[in-house]
């Protein structure tokens, strides 16, 4: 059934390049424009050893991880706080309102002039990015948390804080990971476009401008495979460790 | 052991407000198994809950061993109807069980030996290291039992506790409660809306009025023990008694048909 799935999908990855590759070869695509897929995916295989690559792909992973961690230290708490403390809640909740919509690479231009480090300016704008998500599905969690579930353990004469640690959280986790899942690419689709916005010494972003800037279009195409099957990776790990984590959730769901 | 003192509870204010509960005294002796019956809608999940400090009543008193209590008492344990949302779905059924135990200062290897203990007595040895979601509704209701078991409570309350499984298994679940009450003698009170279960299982059954719920009435039961699903039910004892708790639940002045 996986196999079969994961068949089907390879095909159709197969499919859409030879047809691009068809396009090319065929003169549909003007290949000095576009280059050939071949060329692309050469290129892409070679990127690695190229060492500003390899030096951009750490960097890039190293703004995105450290941003998803901080926006996990923040939002959580922060959510849990909101969540258990309506009055708390109903404060925030305008300026929450008010500051989600607004795009976040809407605050570089501003966060650059008052922060000096290239690499902070572009953590500050990802955290800012990815904090909302789990924010969201963190509050949202505590609020589905079963009541029965809280009076039980409060009918054996457990206190706030314990049922908190020993009800709401556990039975909030599931609601945390989605969020880190919506952060995670939400935080690496930022990370790569402040890279292209505010430049710095490596990065995917910085490596595409400067293969932009020598008029190499197969390079840059070569480096958007690599995000994309990065974001694909990623979002594939955490989908795993959903299932494997909270395997729990998922079955309480069907009803066992 | 359990004094329950011209309790009175309303919930909301103004005209939108429901008076539940309009003066409740009742009295649960030490070992004694009282079922508590009552037309739906008559405020008796409002009583339980008052009693597990659940919530508090607007008026009245608690008193468990002649102490007023304010609060969960922290010596009960409460088996609800929904045991699906009861247990906790994340940890196995022996970790279930254990948790309450870290109340009782217990160790790890001690609240696990309680947990595989309680679990035994109501015939679920092997299932410790299963989820709840993998047993049935009435091997679930049966962890809730034993975990209310294993704390080892001066009271035990259960609200509907047999109101979600078929009726096979309602019988099973019945005796294992009378059971585990014989052998442990525990004080028990439980809340019921089926007149012939609360006959068949208290030594006394207490029946409410509609909201604003009062005291109907009451009336000890004297069947031969230990009951038996089949004979309990045709001795001309049971007959009697079930006849006068449905007279007392119907309303003792209304001569109408039951009401749908």
């Amino acid at each position: 059934m996986r196999g079969r799935r994961l068949a089907r999908g390879a095909a159709g990855v197969a499919g859409f390049m030879i047809i691009a590759e068809v396009a090319g070869r065929t003169g549909l695509i003007d290949p000095s424009v576009v280059p050939y897929m071949s060329t692309v995916l050469v290129e892409a295989v070679r990127l690695p050893a190229d060492p500003q690559f390899a030096e951009g792909l750490g960097k890039t992973l190293m703004i995105w991880g450290t941003s998803l961690l901080i926006s996990l230290l923040v939002a959580v708490p922060l959510g849990l706080l909101l969540g258990s403390l309506p009055r708390a809640d109903l404060a925030a909740r305008p300026l929450v309102e008010f500051l989600r919509p607004i795009p976040s690479i809407a605050l570089v231009p501003l966060v650059t002039l008052v922060v000096p480090f290239v690499d902070t300016i572009k953590i500050i704008v990802v955290v800012f990015a990815a904090t909302w998500p789990l924010l969201i599905n963190t509050m949202y969690g505590l609020r589905e948390v079963d009541p029965v579930a809280k009076e039980t353990l409060r009918s054996f004469g457990f206190g706030r804080m314990s049922v908190l640690a020993r009800v709401s959280l556990p039975s909030t986790a599931p609601f945390v990971m989605t969020g880190l899942r919506l952060a995670s690419s939400v935080a690496f689709i930022v990370t790569v476009s402040t890279e292209l916005l505010s430049g710095g010494i490596s990065g995917i972003g910085v490596f595409m401008i400067t293969a932009g800037a020598s008029l190499r279009t197969d390079l840059i195409m070569a480096a958007i495979l690599w995000t994309g099957a990065l974001g694909l990776v990623a979002n594939a790990l955490l989908v795993g460790l959903q299932r494997q984590a909270f395997r729990w959730h998922a079955m309480k769901a069907v009803g066992g | 052991m359990l004094d329950v003192v011209n309790l009175s509870h309303t919930y909301g204010t103004g005209p939108k407000a429901h008076h539940a509960l309009g003066g409740i005294d009742l009295r649960v002796a030490e070992g004694e198994l009282v079922c508590v019956v009552g037309p739906s809608g008559a405020g008796k999940s409002t009583l339980l809950r008052s009693i597990a400090g659940l919530l508090t009543p607007t008026g009245g008193q608690i008193r468990v061993n002649d102490t007023e209590v304010a609060g969960t008492p922290g010596d009960l344990a409460v088996v609800f109807q929904d045991y699906s949302r009861s247990l906790f779905p994340w940890v196995t059924v022996g970790d279930n069980v254990a948790l309450p135990l870290r109340r009782r200062g217990k160790d790890k290897a001690a609240r696990r030996a309680a947990a595989a203990e309680a679990l035994a007595e109501v015939g679920l040895s092997g299932a410790a290291g299963k989820y709840p979601w993998e047993l049935s509704g009435g091997m679930q209701q049966r962890v809730a039992i034993a975990r209310a078991l294993a704390y080892r409570p001066a009271l035990l309350l259960m609200d509907e506790p047999f109101g979600s499984v078929d009726a096979q298994t309602r019988e099973d679940l019945e005796d294992l409660v009378l059971k585990v009450r014989d052998h442990h003698r525990m004080t028990v009170l439980l809340i019921t809306h089926d007149i012939d279960e609360s006959v068949y299982l208290g030594d006394r059954v207490v029946v409410l009025t509609k909201a604003p719920a009062t005291i109907a009435g009451e009336l000890k039961v004297d069947l031969p023990s230990p009951r038996d699903q089949i004979a309990t039910r045709e001795h001309p004892a049971f007959v009697h008694l079930r006849a006068e708790v449905g007279r007392l639940v119907r309303g003792r002045d209304e001569h109408a048909p039951a009401r749908p």
